[in-house]
């Protein structure tokens, strides 16, 4: 059986697979690996950069310097793409609720927070421009709440009711946790199971969900990532082993090395 | 006779000498990237109080908060970056210490310098529609487009304000002694911007070079300002300390941590970081830092 690390990242790589040209950008770890681990498979024709201001014509291993470069994307230019729309973003969420609506602002009263976090930096702007999806490296019903406190990224259900203007680009695509995948296309435009990681029960993901979620009569599980691409993530993109810091090995996990820790 | 044009260099102290109570202040840079430090540390040396600060926020607004300059605080986000969580800004926000705060989308931040550097009201975009941008400012419209889509339907945007400033500080590469001013770095993060958007421009530079040195070895792009958009020029080498400053140099990673340990420790902890590196002027902090530097080596 595959690490649930690589199990995410190609759950991650398929969430870019029907991007075709776009400006993929990953924020995170293992968003940043799925990402790679795509233009290296499912989809050559991603756009990807160095986080900073450079696009990549070559698919280097996590947090190398670039090879070749292929183009200039500083911050400004970020957000003429953003409007322009060929983008993917995955972000992160402290909090994401039952409408896919995503917080990463503060935790509590906006006025007054318990928690500061980041401030809502460009979610409100891609929700309603461009594709949006969302990694979760810890689920729980802490992160996945029936109502986010603040919200950053703007969920359909919201958009719908802002208007055509907020609601003709609102995109939300793919949420992966480490423990299952899922959309935001079920009933009234709530979250949705579309695949538990091997090892995952479809029970553990509802006790793990904060909100009541949408689960279909049949669950499949999400792919194991091939032999091709464990070798790309392993010996490429990944050599150094960061993604089990992001997503240990589980320790209850139903398979043989499951206690062992991260596979070597 | 031409004399050229005026020269515009000044002490960091003069810069603040020129800055009153209750100024809304814009600061160049991006989170943790090429913040005019010196700039900074001198305004929290200083009496000035009851400033609005507008800033894509990292250690500029975290010193800020901290010495309880600012009355209003306009930003999309604070971070240091390999310190993902300004200590002293969440701290602030946590503690309700600062009076008034808008948090703004970040692309509506650019947007909002974009009207002011146009002199116009607002300008419109998408971001903002259906998140609590606009539910927690409530003072901030949306604007109905007067031309009808494909649908026959007339989208409603949010008109983003414009973010007027009385004064831009900005930290680049090299500048001359009359305000044209180069960034060697990978991004010019929107230094012009904050330029166009304000009554007043402040730029602290690494080094200032004559008006042909600009370009000697340096592609004219390069040439973010120009000195019609410039009101004062300061030489403050190392003077983004600890944000980075490429090529010059980068994030002090080492005092960052430093600084944040400081930040999120006790009362304690801050004031003896702000007696070892903040109460003195700038030389004092350049050579607390370089002692810092040799410490950890």
């Amino acid at each position: 059986m595959s690490s649930r690390a690589d199990v995410c990242a190609a759950a991650i790589a398929d969430a870019f697979a029907d991007d075709g040209e776009i400006f993929a950008s990953p924020m995170g770890l293992l968003p940043m690996l799925g990402v790679r681990l795509a233009k290296l498979t499912s989809n050559p024709d991603l756009v990807i950069s160095d986080g900073e201001s450079l696009f990549l014509a070559g698919v280097p291993p996590l947090f190398a310097k670039a090879d070749v470069v292929e183009g200039w994307i500083p911050f400004r230019k970020v957000f003429d793409v953003v409007a322009y729309g060929k983008r993917h973003v995955m972000m992160g969420a402290t909090q994401v609720d039952r409408h896919g609506n995503q917080n990463i602002s503060a935790i509590g009263d906006w006025a007054r927070p318990k928690r500061q976090l980041l401030g809502s930096r460009g979610a409100p702007g891609n929700t309603v421009n461009n594709r949006t999806s969302y990694w979760v490296p810890k689920h729980s019903p802490r992160v996945f709440v029936e109502q986010v406190d603040i919200v950053s990224g703007v969920g359909p259900q919201r958009a719908k009711a802002a208007g055509p203007g907020a609601a003709r680009y609102n995109d939300i695509h793919r949420i992966v946790s480490n423990l299952a995948v899922f959309d935001v296309r079920g009933a009234d435009d709530t979250v949705r199971l579309l695949s538990v990681h091997p090892g995952v029960t479809v029970d553990d993901v509802v006790a793990a969900t904060g909100f009541e979620l949408e689960v279909p009569a049949e669950v499949p599980t999400t792919r194991e990532p091939s032999l091709e691409e464990q070798i790309l993530i392993k010996e490429v993109l990944d050599p150094k082993s960061l993604r089990f810091k992001e997503v240990p090995e589980p320790e209850a996990s139903t398979g043989a090395q499951g206690a062992q820790g991260a596979p070597s | 006779m031409n004399q050229g044009p005026r020269d515009k260099q000044m002490a960091i102290d003069e810069v603040v000498a020129e800055l009153r109570d209750g100024m809304t202040i814009g600061i160049g840079g991006w989170g943790p990237r090429r913040k005019p430090m010196a700039l900074v540390r001198a305004i929290v040396r200083s009496d000035l109080k009851d400033l609005t600060v507008v800033s894509w926020g990292g250690a500029d607004v975290g010193l800020l908060a901290r010495a309880a300059k600012i009355r209003k605080l306009v930003f999309a986000f604070v971070s240091l970056d390999s310190v993902p969580l300004e200590p002293n800004f969440q701290r602030a926000r946590q503690e309700g210490s600062i009076p008034e705060v808008v948090e703004l989308d970040e692309g509506m931040f650019q947007t909002g310098l974009y009207a002011a550097a146009q002199r116009l009201p607002f300008l419109p975009m998408r971001a903002g529609l259906g998140s609590d941008v606009l539910v927690n400012q409530p003072w901030i419209s949306t604007v109905t487009s007067p031309y009808p889509d494909a649908d026959g339907a007339y989208e409603e945007l949010t008109a983003v304000p414009a973010l007027n400033l009385d004064v831009a500080l900005v930290h680049l590469n090299r500048a001359d002694k009359h305000g044209n001013a180069t960034y060697l770095g990978p991004d010019p993060y929107f230094d012009d911007l904050f330029a166009m958007a304000a009554e007043r421009t402040f730029v602290s530079c690494e080094q200032i070079v004559d008006t042909a040195g600009l370009t000697v070895d340096t592609p004219v792009q390069r040439l973010l300002l120009n000195r019609m958009m410039v009101s004062g020029v300061v030489e403050t080498p190392n003077g983004a300390h600890f944000t980075t400053c490429s090529p010059d140099y980068e994030r002090d990673e080492r005092f960052q941590r430093a600084y944040a340990k400081a930040a999120g420790g006790s009362d304690e902890d801050w004031a003896a970081f702000s007696a070892r590196f903040l109460e003195g002027d700038e030389a004092a902090y350049q050579a607390a830092v370089a002692a810092f530097g040799e410490e950890q080596a």
